[in-house]
């Protein structure tokens, strides 16, 4: 190991691992963005509220249920399908009356759906700082080669990364649902037209978009402290994974999410004060060369 | 009758420029700051309408044009001992300038990705203003800025506020009825087409942006002159959107829709903010009933509904 990584000072290394746990979190929330512009086309600015409504739901949940370990695992089903039922239900009153109009329209609902949303959070839990506490089992630290403290929780998040990953790619690629969803991003016509009840699709697509925002929300609540406010920059953040990676396409959001969280902590590394900036550079630079983004997107 | 129709629109705007103009002498100090930030506000909504209604361009983030301006000319001002006049020039400038840089760098895409990219790259400039605390003052912004004796009172700032914005809605409208305008027109309606009879897309999209991102950096640069201050969250991408709702809640179809959906948004926002702190509840509902309502916006609607009565008689 030490020959390995002899150019690495630890340092570097346990940043890297920092991005990567972040990353996580980027890439849950933004594959459920990806997902709702894929298939709906809906640039939905409200997602980020809803990874913070998840956020708020999980610390109410996790306190409701005495705060331990126990209220961790069920804030972490409940809290996901909380804001799931939220969004069936703006879905529903609102969005599916838009689609046929312009996509400035659909944005700009979204958006005020995002005001809404951020004030019935004021109004609800106030703008306090809430803090959601580690399960007792993923509390401490481990040592990593030889001597570097890494988070236990980080670790459960790099796990949760993949695994998400993978049923995603199995929900559009092996499911029914998942290939008629593929089909009508591409031509929701032509899907109409052989009989399939495309209005419910992107009702189906819609919720799960939002629950993985959701759950975004839940799996970042232990790490930061929950707040109003969380949403506005993550939002902008997802956006650009969404773009990077080639809208609609899960992977791409895998790799977009990789580049951002990667940059951004290596850049901080590098230069403290404008460690922002690297990932938006790293954007502008992919999308000089591919102005789709990296990966193939469905439209 | 188009001649007579022409003199009788005349007479309307020397009319409302006549009654702006009096506002000092019958208005309190509080209003006529309020009609100020309103003729500001709705010069930057014109700009942004001028691509975003007019040109079919998703101009998602806007606000960085008039924040832009704003810095440009409080930075000016403030690290160099030039004149101040000099500043409200550098402003709109620097405005236009990177009005063109996002351009060049988001007009290769279309509609949805012109839209997310520019609200991205607007968004790093925000991140990096409220970063450089050294030279933009981060997120404190800058207060207190000197200005020129004649336009520092409420008053003359009003004055100033009121000349700049209707010299720059008259060359806005110069620019829309000119055969550039016609050709954004075009561009919006059939880009297609367009290319087809030899227009050159990007090429006159490019400068609609850079134009716009100067009539943008005008409004900000008079924000200084009016307020006194800068600050970050003037080009937070929630600013953007409002005013993408001010063209909406106006109507993005009539040249005066974003100045009118101005003037009721800020109107509103003053009055509900001084009721409750959930100023931003009342401004969605407002959004989601004119999106589902009033897609033409107020103007649109007055148009259509005069129309039909012109026609029942």
């Amino acid at each position: 190991m030490e020959n390995v990584l002899g150019f690495i000072s630890p340092g570097i290394l346990s940043q890297i691992l920092v991005g990567l746990s972040r990353t996580v979190i980027l890439f849950i929330v933004s594959s459920g963005l990806s997902l709702i512009l894929g298939v709906l086309r809906i640039p939905n600015v409200a997602h980020g509220s809803l990874y913070m409504i998840g956020a708020f739901m999980a610390y109410t949940v996790s306190h409701l249920f005495g705060g331990g370990t126990t209220g961790f695992w069920v804030a972490l089903i409940l809290a996901p399908l909380g804001v799931a039922a939220l969004s069936f239900v703006a879905e529903r009153s609102l969005f599916q009356f838009l689609y046929e109009r312009e996509h400035l329209m659909l944005l700009l609902l979204t958006f005020a759906l995002s005001l809404v949303f951020g004030d019935l959070v004021k109004l609800i839990w106030g703008a306090e700082y809430r803090s959601v506490p580690v399960p007792s089992m993923f509390q401490g630290y481990i040592n990593l080669f030889g001597g570097l403290p890494f988070p236990i929780y980080s670790f459960f998040l790099l796990v949760m990364g993949p695994v998400i990953a993978i049923l995603l790619w199995l929900l559009t690629n092996k499911t029914k649902i998942g290939k008629i969803s593929r089909a009508a991003a591409v031509d929701r016509e032509m899907v109409g037209a052989v009989g399939i009840n495309v209005n419910w699709v992107f009702a189906i697509v819609f919720v799960i978009g939002c629950l993985l925002a959701g759950l975004g929300g839940v799996l970042v609540a232990p790490t930061v402290s929950v707040t109003l406010g969380m949403d506005h920059t993550l939002i902008m953040e997802a956006f650009l994974i969404v773009i990077m990676g080639g809208l609609g396409n899960v992977w791409g959001a895998l790799l977009g999410a990789l580049i951002f969280g990667l940059t951004q902590s290596l850049g901080i590394l590098i230069w403290p004060q404008f460690g922002i900036v690297f990932p938006y550079c790293a954007v502008v630079v992919v999308l000089i060369f591919r102005p789709t983004g990296i990966l193939r997107s469905t439209w | 009758m188009t001649g007579s129709f022409l003199r009788k629109r005349s007479l309307w705007v020397i009319a409302t420029l006549v009654v702006l103009f009096l506002f000092p002498v019958f208005l309190d100090r509080f209003y006529v700051y309020l009609a100020a930030i309103i003729l500001l506000t709705g010069l930057c909504a014109t700009s942004l309408n001028f691509v975003l209604g007019y040109g079919g361009v998703y101009q998602f983030h806007h606000a960085v044009f008039y924040g832009a301006g704003a810095y440009g000319t409080a930075l000016m001002i403030l690290k160099t001992g030039l004149s101040p006049w000099l500043g409200f020039i550098v402003g709109p400038v620097v405005a236009a300038m990177l009005g063109f840089i996002i351009g060049l760098i988001c007009v290769r895409l279309s509609k949805l990705y012109f839209g997310m990219l520019q609200i991205s790259l607007g968004s790093l400039v925000w991140a990096i203003i409220y970063r450089w605390y050294s030279f933009t003052g981060g997120d404190d912004g800058i207060h207190g800025v000197p200005l020129p004796d004649i336009i520092s009172s409420p008053n003359g700032g009003y004055y100033f506020t009121l000349i700049v914005t209707s010299i720059s809605m008259f060359v806005l409208y110069r620019m829309i009825k000119s055969p550039f305008g016609s050709a954004l027109q075009g561009i919006r309606d059939n880009p297609v087409r367009s290319e087809m009879i030899g227009v050159n897309v990007r090429l006159q999209q490019l400068l609609a942006l850079t134009i716009a991102g100067f009539f943008g950096g005008v409004a900000g640069a008079l924000f200084v002159v009016v307020d006194n201050t800068v600050f970050p969250d003037m080009m937070f991408w929630t600013v953007s959107l409002e005013l993408v709702i001010m063209c909406l809640l106006g109507g993005w179809l009539s040249y005066l829709g974003p100045m009118v959906g101005a003037a009721i948004i800020v109107l509103l926002r003053t009055y509900i903010s001084g009721i409750t702190v959930y100023w931003a509840l009342a401004l969605g509902i407002i959004m989601m009933l004119v999106i589902f309502f009033l897609p033409n916006g107020v103007l649109g609607y007055l148009d259509r509904f005069l129309k039909k009565k012109a026609r029942a008689r």
